[in-house]
This record gives structure tokens, sequence and C-alpha cells, in this order.
């Protein structure tokens, strides 16, 4: 028939509205028989996990804007009754606060996944810069929802973030005080953070959906770093991926409402309790946990202009990634030089965390240039270098031979020259 | 002629389309930015955040060596009665110990009265040194826990990571005691 969609659904009703508008087909072609790599392991179950977050940060987030008052006189008073009147207020409030750091975990597991695995690598270099864009976005969205509550923390936090940019020669000043709306974080701060804070999210699902439309096209990488060749290594993604994912998210949900009702204040701070004044300073302010490193990095450079340069070029340097590293393997499986490297970034940007933590004197000024020395030179230096001089194991010829086939790899798959990434 | 493309024409007739399409493009552009505008000015500062009135400071009451702290636009003012030995600490320093080279002379209207922005240069915290209680510094004037810079007893930087000077903003003496700020 010409003009509608050849369906292949069963039923009726579906079929009829199938025909029209062919959305189950695209749910069955990208979601259930969609091929994914047989060998997936538990670390591709993140992705799945960070959209869940997201739909749970905005739904919690749109019952906490009907309480919330974007008003520096009432902003800290809402929140408290949130806390305190509104039926179930906690739960929704302390769902949203640690729902943030539960975001930032599962995207940090997922973006070491990536570098460790090299899903950066050609074809993927679109998909992942999709990626760093959502982080960028992220970072943006939980910076300003911490401004809300209006604590100490909320406003001395925004105040030395927003100052950040009057490190920009000439129009520094000015941008700043458009950044504000005035001459200080103030009212007119509050109430653009508030708009924006609820707008920002919904650009991140946009985002999430360019991301899994390219995700859809190259298809997932996996473990060992070699294209599927054929069915023999895929499986469809459902029922075996559904499963594997909602028996993580099971795991992950677990953790998260640990802290949810256990410890629902152990990842902020107790000053953001204290109502913002404009006059006293905390004596040590700190960023959340998931800002840490990158505020260690700002510290580090004993410049002001320096640091604040540094710190926007260690999540940039992201977006390069796929283009500092020229090995052609992708699986550190493989890549036995860069391995300890690797580990070793981990282990820098820990220690980065740390020392962002740590007041900015003794010991934590000199180990954070090193751990922020470390970072940059894996980028810039590392990876680029490794691609040259190392020398990779040998790939397996393909997924079904190394998972179904067991044992050491054949001496033809050793022999075979290395597959390009 | 009017009607069909002359011989070998083509390219001709494409180079004048590509002109259109770059000025029609070009127009749009321009009408975009302009547009944008009054939505880019609308987050500066609103007419009544820039009206906010002028701040009245009474000195009478500040004992020398004390200070008090006002707000004026949303930000915190330092007041400091400043002692004869404040005063000589600040005139002796060479401009050459000085990051932001600047005369104490030039900092003052009247030598015993300091005032000034109390927000440090570099990201924006208030420095200690108000109370007498506080740390005021090596340098005797105040100090900025934030990430550890050192001001004079004129509130010059001397040390840390803060690049300039305490900022002074504009004041007159409405009488021998009293100051407006703004
Ligand atoms: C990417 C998703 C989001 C992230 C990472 C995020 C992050 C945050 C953070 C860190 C806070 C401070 C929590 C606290 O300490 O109290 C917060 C507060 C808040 N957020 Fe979000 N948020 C997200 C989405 C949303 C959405 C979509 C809305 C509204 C529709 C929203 C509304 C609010 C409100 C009203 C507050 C203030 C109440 C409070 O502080 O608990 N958020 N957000
Ligand atoms: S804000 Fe004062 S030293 Fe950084």
């Amino acid at each position: 028939m010409v003009g509608l969609h050849k369906s292949e659904m069963k039923n009726p009703v579906v079929r009829w509205i199938d025909e029209r508008l062919p959305v189950f087909t695209l749910m069955d072609k990208e979601y259930a028989k969609f091929p994914v790599p047989r060998n997936l392991t538990y670390m591709w179950s993140f992705g799945g996990m960070a959209m869940v977050i997201l739909m749970m940060m905005i739904a919690t987030g749109v019952f906490l804007a009907m309480f919330y008052v974007p008003h520096t006189a009432h902003a800290f008073d809402s929140v408290e009754r949130i806390m305190r009147d509104v039926n179930y207020g906690w739960l929704i409030r302390y769902l949203h606060a640690n729902g943030a750091s539960m975001f930032f975990i599962v995207v940090y597991i997922h973006i070491f996944r990536g570098l460790y695995y090299g899903s950066y690598k050609y074809p993927r270099e679109l998909l992942w810069m999709l990626g760093v864009i959502i982080l960028l976005l992220m970072m943006a969205t939980a910076f300003m929802g911490y401004v809300l509550p209006w604590g100490q923390m909320s406003f001395w936090g925004a105040t030395v973030i927003t100052n950040l940019f009057s490190a920009i020669p000439v129009v520094g000043e000015s941008i700043v005080i458009w950044l504000w709306g005035g001459f200080s974080v103030d009212n007119p701060t509050l109430t653009r953070f508030f708009s924006l804070h609820y707008l920002l999210p919904f650009a991140i699902v946009g985002v999430v959906f360019l991301h899994i439309v390219a995700l859809h096209i190259t298809s997932s990488n996996n473990p060992l770093g070699v294209e599927p060749k054929g069915p023999q290594d895929t499986i469809p993604f459902h029922p075996y991926m559904t499963i594997k994912d909602s028996f993580a998210l099971l795991l992950f949900f677990i953790f998260y409402f640990t802290f949810v009702f256990f410890f629902p204040n152990y990842l902020g701070h107790a000053d953001n309790y204290i109502p913002a004044d404009p006059l006293v300073t905390p004596p040590h302010i700190v960023p959340e946990w998931y800002f840490l490193p990158f505020y260690a990095i700002l510290r580090a450079v004993p410049d002001k202009l320096g640091g604040v340069v540094l710190m926007f070029a260690s999540i940039l340097i992201l977006f390069a990634v796929p283009w500092l590293d020229r090995s052609p393997v992708r699986s550190m499986k493989f890549r036995p030089l860069a391995r300890p490297f690797f580990w070793t970034f981990v282990a820098s940007c820990v220690l980065l965390g740390y020392c962002g933590a740590m007041p900015a004197e003794g010991i934590w000024v000199p180990l954070a240039k090193v751990g922020t020395a470390y970072y940059f030179a894996y980028f810039l230096v590392i990876l680029p270098l490794l691609g040259k001089l190392e020398r990779p194991l040998p790939l397996p010829t393909s997924i079904s031979e190394r998972v179904l086939g067991g044992g050491p790899v054949p001496a033809a798959a050793a022999a075979k020259p290395m597959e390009k990434a | 002629m009017a009607n069909s493309l002359p011989p070998g024409g083509a390219a001709d007739a494409a180079t004048r389309r590509d002109f259109l399409s770059l000025t029609t493009t070009a127009v749009a552009a321009v009408g975009v930015a302009a547009f944008a505008w009054p939505f880019i000015h609308s987050m500066n500062p609103a007419a009544d955040t820039l009206a906010v009135a002028s701040t009245e400071v009474d000195l009478a009451p500040i004992a020398e060596g004390m200070a008090i702290t006002v707000m004026f636009r949303g930000k915190p003012v330092f007041v400091r009665h400043r002692t004869a030995e404040d005063i000589r600490l600040a005139r002796e320093t060479p401009l050459s110990a000085l990051p932001d080279p600047q005369r104490d002379e030039d900092r003052v209207q009247k030598p015993e009265w300091l005032i000034m922005v109390g927000i440090c240069t570099h990201l924006g915290c208030v420095p200690l040194g108000q109370r007498p209680s506080d740390n005021k510094g090596e340098f005797g004037g105040w100090f900025c826990p934030c990430h550890g810079s050192h001001y004079d007893t004129s509130g010059r930087i001397r040390r840390g990571p803060a690049p300039r000077n305490l900022e002074i903003p504009p004041y007159t003496f409405t009488s021998d005691t009293s100051i407006r700020i703004g």
C-alpha cells in the first residue's frame, strides 16, 4: 500500500499505529533485535544506568521545583520546609541531592571504561565527543543546582567559580557582572541559575538522544576491541542485555538507596546547612566531590589565569583523545605497556581529588602539581608516544573464537597482522 | 536571454546564485545577532540594581585601630580607622616590594581612613582582619583564608595568588565624620 509503512506487528491496533508512525518497528529494531557483541561485560551497563538516573533527576527535580522558592530571602527556608513539612519531601530531596553524586559516579566509570577499551577510536569519535558534551552540561547543571539551597557553600562556591571568569583579560570583569546580573552573587544570580538548572537537563536528554543514535550506527565496542565479524559474534539486545542491565541496575539502586536512607548527607558538606552570608567566608571552601580533581588543578597553578585555563583544558582535552591516541589497537587487554600508564592515570585522578579536598598548603600543593603534570602528560605525551613505541599482543581473529574457543590464541591468529582499529 | 541561460553561462548563473545565497545568509546572521542582543543584555544588571542608593557611613563611633564593614551594592566595604603605626608601615613600604605597585597616598583621601571593597581580588572571598581577633596575615592588614592572600595596612596585595590590591570604591566625605559611598 502506498504511503504506509510495512509493519510486521501482529496486534491489529499496534499494527495500525505502526503503519502510520513506525515507532514500534523502531523500538523493536533498536532495542530488541539490535545486535550487540556477545562478550559485553558489566562495564557496558553503566550507560543504561546513567540514563535511568537522568530520568530520576528530572522526575525528582520537577517535584522539588513545586515547593522550592527561587529568592534569596526564601530559598533556604523553602528547602528546609521541603525537608520537614512537605510529605515525603525529605525523600525527594535526598534522592535528588544523592542522585547527582550517583550520576557522576556512574558517568565517570563509563568514561574510564571508554578510555580503557579504546571506545573513542575510529569509528566512534563523534559518539565519544557527544559524551564529553554531556559531561560538560552535567557539570554546569550540578554546579547551578548546588547554588539553589542558598547555604554557605552554595553562595561561596558560586562566588569562587563565577569569579574564575574574571581571569579572562580585558572582558573578564564585564563577563562576571553579566553572569551575576549585579555586582555580586545575589538574587538575580539565583533566579537565573534556577531557570537554567531546570532547562539544562532537557538539553542533556537531547544530547543523550544523539549519543544513542550515533551508538546505533557504529554499534557497541567490546572488551576485546575487535569488531564483530558476523552473527556468530553477536546476540540480540533483548533479552540478553535487557536482563543483564536490569540486574546491574538493581545492584546500583541498592548502592544509591544505601546513601539515601542511611547516609543522606555523607556526600554533602555540613556548611550548606548554614544560610548564605555574604559577609562571612567559610574558612575552607570545597566544591562537591565530583569537582575536586578539577579544583585541585585550578589551585595547583600559582597564576590565576593559568589555573583557570588548565582547569578548563583538563576537560576539553577529552575531545582530542581520539586523535592523541595513535595506537591502532583499541583494548588495553592487548596493550601491555599502556596498561600500567592507564592505571597510573586513574591514580592521578584520585590523587587530584584528594588534594582538591585538602587546604591548598603544605604537601598538598606539590602533590597536586605532580597529579596535574601526569594528567596532562598522559594525554599529550604518553598516549601519542605509546602508539609508536608499543608492540601490542596479537589480537584474536574474532570474538566468537576467543569467547567460545577458549584456550590460548591459535598460532594462525597470532601470525595474522594486527587488526586496524 | 531573459528566459534561457546563455550558452556556457551555467557557471555564471551559479556565481550569481552563490552571491544571492551568501548575502541572504549574511543578512540572516546579522538579524539573528541583533535579535539575540536584547536577550543577552537582559542578563546584565537591571536598572534598579544599578540604582541601588549610595550608602552613608557615620565615622564618629569608630575608634582608632577599629574597623567596620558596611554593605554597598551587595558587597562588603571595609572602613578602617588606621593608627599612626598602620600609616607609617604602609608609607615606608617601597613600591618595588609590591606586586601591584600603588602609593598609599593614592589609596586614601584622609590618611587615617582607609575605605575599600572587602573582596579578595583572587576569587572573591571576604578576607579576615576586620575584627581584632582575626588573623591579619603577615603584613598586618588582611588575610584571605581561601587560597592564602596577604594584604598590608593599605589593602595592597603582598603575597599569595591575588593579582591586584583591594579595590577602592568611589566615596566622598560629606563632613569630617561621615562619608557617602557610591
Ligand atoms: C542532570 C540532572 C540534574 C542534576 C545533576 C541536578 C543536580 C542538583 C544538585 C546537586 C542540587 C543541590 C542539592 C542539594 O544539596 O540540596 C539540585 C537542587 C535542585 N534541583 Fe536539580 N539536578 C538535575 C535536574 C533537575 C531538574 C530537571 C529540575 C527541575 C525540573 C531540578 C530542580 C532542582 C531544585 C528545585 C533544586 C533545589 C532544591 C534542593 O536543593 O534540594 N533539578 N540539583
Ligand atoms: S579568594 Fe582570596 S585568596 Fe583566593
